[in-house]
């Protein structure tokens, strides 16, 4: 029998951002999954005459919506990263990747001064729990994007700088964050 | 300056050494063929041991009474049940299959992300023994030993995290390393199911992982309020060990049942698109986790579906419309197969007017047997949440659990057999696999279907029954796990047997196949192909076969 004829070596097909864009659509559904429970669980206490935010505790407003304009600024210098790779101006990527990891830095500590502020104790009943299991899951991927941000870096200058894709997938993955923080957002700090 | 040596004479000539360096070479191993029979292997393992906990089971049930064990072990033993039959045996074995076999279907090189496949097998199995350690030890649903709650929570976020990895690769591989031509209505049926199956993992499987971290930090901080400590791990991760998210696990064992159709029957599979159809319908049963719906109630009332005076329509529909979304369409899905089956087995002549006969392989009597013991489990699952069966909280749940965990346990070993030549560059004997799938369907169906019957009669979901006409029901169940077990046993010896036994002598395509995995070598290299094939057509090796018939005809 003849074999099959021989193709041409496959192109890349953007394995990288495929790979990166559905760990964004998981970050997502275990973020919405976490929300919707919180949702529920306010819900039930409201109904029950209960008041969800335990007496006493303040969200501290400022912290939050500062961290909400950061992410936009943080996408923006992920896709300038982006864009100056494609330039090939290595100056440019290196600073925009290095800003997106001091901006994720000024958000971890953001998010330790709204803990610090708001004073909840983990065992203060549901809210402390649930307040603590939602937002040290958010803690964590940004000190994950952190780490993103500066192995990119890091590589690039190390000379990997025909590697697209990864500055490419660094970028999709502060775009879910930015989707991800906006919802916390409006649940936790906003409906409260 | 200080080097490393890494060539195979670091490890010395002695034999030991060189057992050592197999086993790092294995362990460490970016091959996804080495990565996928590690993963099916301790999967078989896994279902050994859940065996084990349904045998235990099983035997208390026995006398409906006196129990041997204390109320909290007994508590724990079905907890085991829930876990292997879920974590142990279908999630890891259907996951194992797919590691292995899809790049090989696509034509690619390696899977995507192979370092992160390995990782996420490794998650699993940490995960497994550990949750098997905390169960051992009060530590599941309800566990009363609070730091193994606390272990058994974080080995269920470790292993959905595994599954989470597994699946971003499956997904990644099926979207970016197909090779040239191959478009996706051209991707094999068990490669499109495994994409299917990858997805509904990303979905799902980080659901799990954000309840888990609710639970653990509720249970961990001694708050225990939100959830009720340790009680509240039925309530908000009981779902992933229940119907129908179980579905979703057995995709790619209806995935390899569609996939052998065409090549048991010898023609060519017209009607992909429903097929496709079909495998995502299944695929559906991904939202019901992702809603984690834990709990469906369908009231019939005697007056079927239709609305009754003072039935508010908007509350009939929905108590109907989820349950018929993620029940039904699922068995739809799997009816289509089935259909396509009976299409397919139609008597027909080829060109020559000779009779088509079909080739029916191990492999597919295996996969046969778990379709058909999945589609059984899925039936009962979706008549289960009928009120007016009372069935709810009978050992009816259980039995359609362990239909489609050991449906999905036969399809994957179908698989292994089917696949063996690539894997191992062996061929299992027909005479010897034969009895051991019709073993299996046995043990199967005597597990399952006499807690259906049970089920009806009322048998409580628990140890204790008080009706002794429930006795012989038990006993059959017993005698079911046995000889599922026997089945293992004897299937796992057999591999074992047959790779070791001999030099690999199966041919490149000794089935006949259609799909590109049988135009590389048996076994296939560490890259699995030589050359990158083009593809032209869903199934290239028949295009290819047809024409050198043709060409052989009219050369004569």
């Amino acid at each position: 029998m003849e074999a099959l004829a021989a193709g041409p070596a496959p192109a890349p097909r953007n394995q990288i951002v495929v790979g990166a864009t559905l760990a964004a659509v998981a970050i997502a559904m275990l973020t919405g999954g976490m929300l919707a429970i919180w949702a529920v669980k306010r819900s039930a206490a409201i109904e029950a005459g209960q008041s969800w935010l335990p007496s006493g505790i303040i969200v501290p407003e400022v912290p939050s919506n500062v961290v909400l304009i950061a992410f936009p600024a943080l996408c923006s210098f992920a896709q300038w990263a982006v864009w100056a790779s494609k330039r090939d101006d290595r100056a440019n990527t290196v600073f925009a990747l290095g800003v997106s990891a001091f901006v994720a830095l000024l958000i971890l500590n953001a998010q330790a001064f709204i803990w610090n502020q708001m004073g909840v104790a983990v065992a203060d009943g549901a809210y402390g729990s649930m307040f603590y299991a939602i937002t040290g899951m958010f803690f964590a991927l940004v000190v994950a994007g952190l780490l993103f941000s500066f192995v990119t870096m890091f590589r690039y200058l190390a000379g990997r700088t025909r590697e697209r894709e990864i500055l490419i997938a660094h970028a999709i993955f502060w775009y879910a964050m930015t989707a991800v923080y906006t919802a916390i957002w409006f649940l936790v700090y906003v409906t409260k | 300056m200080t080097t490393i040596d890494s060539s195979p004479d670091a490890t010395g000539d002695s034999t030991v050494g060189r057992l050592l360096a197999a086993d790092v070479d294995w362990l460490t191993s970016s091959d996804h063929k080495k990565i996928g029979r590690m993963f099916v292997g301790a999967a078989l393992l896994g279902l050994l041991a859940t065996i084990v906990a349904n045998l235990l089971i099983a035997i208390e049930r026995v006398d409906g009474g006196a129990a041997t064990f204390d109320s909290d072990s007994w508590a724990q033993l079905l907890g085991s049940q829930r876990v292997g039959l879920v974590f142990g045996t279908a999630l890891p074995l259907a996951a194992g299959l797919a590691v292995a076999i899809v790049p090989l279907q696509l034509g690619a090189r390696a899977i995507a992300f192979p370092r992160l496949v390995a990782a996420g097998m490794y998650m699993w199995l940490g995960g497994f023994i550990l949750s098997i350690v905390s169960l051992l030890n009060n530590g599941g649903f309800g566990g009363g030993d609070s730091d193994m709650v606390d272990l058994f929570l974080a080995a269920l976020g470790l292993m959905a995290l595994g599954f989470t990895a597994v699946g971003v690769s499956l997904v990644t591989s099926v979207l970016t390393t197909r090779a040239p031509g191959m478009t996706m209505r051209r991707v094999p049926f068990f490669a499109f199911s495994a994409l299917v199956f990858g997805i509904g993992l990303v979905l799902v499987m980080p659901v799990l992982v954000g309840a888990v971290i609710y639970l653990f930090v509720d249970h961990r901080s001694g708050a225990r309020e939100a959830f009720g400590g340790n009680r509240g791990i039925v309530t908000w991760a009981g779902w992933i060990f229940t119907q129908p998210t179980t579905f979703l696990f057995a995709i790619p064992a209806l995935g390899l049942f569609a996939e052998l159709l065409p090549v048991t029957f010898r023609k060519r599979a017209k009607l992909r698109g429903l097929v496709f159809g079909g495998l995502g319908l299944v695929g559906v049963s991904a939202l019901a986790a992702v809603t984690q719906q834990l709990r469906f109630d369908v009231p019939w009332e005697g007056s079927q579906l239709t609305i009754a005076d003072g039935d508010d329509f908007s509350t009939k529909l929905g108590d109907v419309a989820p349950w018929a979304m993620f029940h039904l369409l699922p068995l739809l899905g799997a009816g289509i197969l089935f259909l396509m089956m009976l299409f397919l087995a139609k008597p027909s002549k080829n060109d020559d007017g000779e009779t088509i006969r079909p080739n029916i392989t191990a492999g597919f009597l295996f996969a046969f047997f778990g379709f058909g013991m999945i589609f059984v489990g899925m039936v009962g699952s979706a008549i289960e949440p009928i009120v007016d069966l009372d069935l709810v909280d009978t050992v009816f749940g259980e039995a359609s659990l362990v239909y489609v965990a050991y449906g999905i346990a036969l399809g994957v070993m179908g698989g292994v057999v089917y696949w063996a030549p690539k894997l191992w560059g062996h061929t299992l004997d027909m005479k010897k696999v034969a009895p051991l799938a019709l073993l299996g369907v046995a043990g199967t169906v005597l597990a399952s279907f006499p807690h259906y019957i049970a089920g009806f009669l009322d048998q409580p979901a628990g140890l204790v029954y008080d009706d002794s006409d429930l006795q012989i029901w038990n006993i059959l169940v017993l005698i079911g796990h046995g000889l599922m077990a026997l089945t293992v046993v004897a299937f796992v010896g057999l591999l074992i047997a047959t790779v070791l036994g001999s030099e690999p002598d199966a041919g490149d395509d000794p089935y006949d196949g259609h799909t590109i995995e049988w135009a590389t070598t048996s076994p296939a290299p560490a890259s699995n192909f030589v050359d990158v094939p083009t593809i032209t057509s869903a199934e290239p090796l028949l295009d290819l076969k047809t024409a050198n018939d043709s060409n052989t005809g009219s050369a004569s």
